[in-house]
């Protein structure tokens, strides 16, 4: 009961209220364009009449809510997988480099962290420089990867996974630098009583210790991998990929297409954050952790 | 200093260390110079090279190592440990670059980028002067300016905080950059454009961070003021509000990044011929690899600079804080 008052009811308020705003927003955007349609056709519609045209342009300015979910609804599930117009194909093609790059940096990012916590020069030399490399805005360098490496042979997969990595073995090497160090000095001086080798107090006292703040920062890389993925789709000249979709979409000003492909970036963003959050509840179940 | 190395009498070692480096760094860079004759002098370049690097480090662990009990040394030391790691990369990226031949268009060595940043200023401050001044900061500014709003609101109101926070949580797993095609639609292909993706971008990241900001003050903090009987108002600018300040603050940085981001990356869906996304792409297209590493240095140090500000501003507002006043 205190689930339904505190969460669903206001959430679902919330959402009703911004559907609410993006159909006036729909008619408002869309009928500057529509009242020029009607006064050259010479037609005089009612407002009810007027109002449902706005919300059926073939190529509004903003689309309707329920124009966006047919259209998502058609692409997804209407279409065969391997057709070119198909959402799920889209979805695919960026979902298998977003998951290489993700692998590839959260094993980056967990590599730095030990060599970060274990070696006293790389904490001091090398963790400002990972700071300091997440304040470049990456992704400006996304066409560059793309287009350079495409011009040595290297097309494909691999380029698209190299910009997930990048984005995603920050939050992985932070939290997990933060998550290795989280055995306060009364445990380590246990180990210490144990007469443990630094292997044991690493095996057998960090790394259980740092597991939350692993899947915590994972979360984050795997939204960002995403993002990396998305944006490395479009120097490639817009072949597949959600990222082409849009910018296909933008090419051909069809913007519920845009709409679409942008709503199933958002379903893949949440069942992969959401499949993250899973796999740690499930690791830290099996380890004997207590819910909260 | 005397004392400092009488406490650390390994201090010299490292200096002499530092001074040799330096000297094989000269001659490595002389040695690339030199026109190529028969013999293939790459293997000693190459040699001199790492024992550059491994003696760079030897220097950094040994200078790591010392315990320096007056603060600024202490902080000299950490500043020339950094800087120095970022010097011995830009060297080695400079020697294996020019010692194998690397194709320009892969990976130009340092030195060109340098070049080409000295002889392209008038355009790379055209560019920074689109993006930055004119799209981020607007954007940046409106896009924190709403967020903190509405989590005033959402937190004087319970119900607009339960629906918005999952929401706000959810939609900062989003990749919102998509947006941007869709804002240039709307907007044209001027800064505006770019200034509204940023707003988005921003928003969240300070909606969310606020107003778990202003649960951050104690209990027995705001009975205090219940015993005042000060106002809600008086208790949000006295006491949540400078309480809430490392969240916002932790929001503005993560937001000086993602405006950034979105600035450049909204250019790359068409902007007028000036702009930093839009110089990245066309000379991407050119082959001007040079021009495009001068453009994401220039970017870098926007990006720092920004940062770095924001940080010290962050130091001024929260000197109370432990993690700033326990220095």
């Amino acid at each position: 009961m205190d689930r339904l008052r505190d969460k669903i009811i206001p959430v679902t308020a919330i959402l009703l209220g911004i559907a609410a705003i993006w159909y006036v927003g729909a008619y408002l955007m869309n009928a500057p364009f529509q009242r020029d349609l009607d006064r050259r056709a010479g037609e005089t519609p009612t407002f009810s009449e007027f109002v449902v045209k706005t919300m059926t342009q073939p190529k509004p300015t903003l689309p309707a809510p329920h124009q966006v979910a047919v259209n998502f609804f058609e692409n997804t599930f209407l279409r065969k997988v391997t057709s070119a117009r198909s959402l799920v194909y889209h979805a695919w093609v960026t979902l298998s480099s977003t998951m290489a790059g993700f692998a590839l940096g959260t094993a980056l990012g967990i590599a730095i962290a030990v060599g970060i916590v274990h070696v006293t020069t790389l904490d001091r030399s090398l963790m400002p420089w990972i700071i300091a490399s997440q304040t470049i805005p990456i992704l400006a360098l996304a066409p560059m990867i793309i287009v350079v490496l495409a011009a040595i042979g290297v097309t494909g997969l691999i380029p698209k996974a190299l910009i997930s990595t990048y984005l995603s073995f920050f939050p992985v090497a932070v939290g997990m630098v933060k998550g290795l160090r989280s055995p306060d000095m009364l445990h380590l001086d246990l180990m210490r009583t144990y007469n443990a080798s630094s292997a044991q107090v690493f095996w057998k006292l960090r790394v259980p210790a740092s597991v939350p703040y692993l899947f915590a920062s994972m979360k984050v890389a795997v939204a960002a991998s995403l993002v990396g993925a998305i944006v490395g789709e479009l120097p490639t000249g817009a072949v597949a990929g959600i990222g082409a979709k849009l910018l296909n979409g933008s090419y051909y000003s069809q913007t519920i297409d845009m709409f679409s492909a942008l709503l199933a970036g958002s379903v893949v963003a949440v069942i992969l954050v959401s499949l993250v959050g899973l796999a740690g509840r499930v690791t830290e179940r099996a380890m004997g952790g207590r819910p909260a | 200093m005397s004392s400092a190395a009488a406490r650390n009498p390994s201090l010299w070692p490292a200096l002499a260390g530092l001074a040799v480096a330096l000297a094989l760094a000269a001659f490595v860079l002389n040695a690339l110079g030199v026109p190529k004759y028969a013999v293939d002098y790459r293997p000693a370049i190459l040699g001199a090279a790492i024992a550059v690097w491994l003696l760079a480090w030897w220097v950094n662990s040994r200078l790591s190592a010392l315990s320096l009990q007056d603060r600024t040394l202490n902080l000299l030391r950490n500043v020339f440990v950094a800087l120095s790691f970022g010097v011995v990369l830009l060297f080695l990226w400079e020697v294996l670059v020019r010692a194998f031949n690397v194709p320009f268009v892969l990976l130009p060595p340092p030195s060109a980028i340098g070049v080409r940043i000295a002889n392209s200023l008038p355009v790379l401050a055209a560019d920074v002067n689109q993006t930055i001044f004119k799209a981020v900061f607007a954007g940046y500014a409106m896009g924190c300016a709403a967020g903190f709003i509405v989590a005033i609101l959402a937190d004087r109101f319970l119900f607009l905080r339960r629906g918005l926070l999952p929401i706000g949580n959810m939609v900062s797993a989003l990749p919102i950059i998509g947006i941007a095609p869709i804002m240039v639609m709307w907007f044209g292909f001027d800064w505006q454009s770019k200034a509204a993706v940023v707003v988005v971008m921003t928003f969240f990241p300070m909606l969310v961070n606020t107003v778990a900001g202003l649960t951050a003050a104690g209990h027995m903090e705001r009975d205090l003021m219940r015993t005042y009987a000060s106002s809600y108002w008086q208790t949000l600018f006295k006491l949540r509000l400078p309480a809430a300040m490392p969240f916002i603050f932790n929001a503005l940085k993560i937001n000086s990044t993602l405006a950034l981001i979105g600035a450049i990356v909204a250019e790359f869906f068409g902007t007028p011929v000036v702009g930093m996304g839009f110089r990245i792409s066309t000379e991407v297209g050119r082959m001007n690899v040079d021009m495009v590493w001068a453009e994401i240095a220039v970017a870098a140090l926007a990006g720092s600079v920004f940062y770095g500000v924001i940080a010290l501003a962050e130091r001024a507002v929260t000197f109370w804080h432990p993690s700033i006043r326990g220095g």
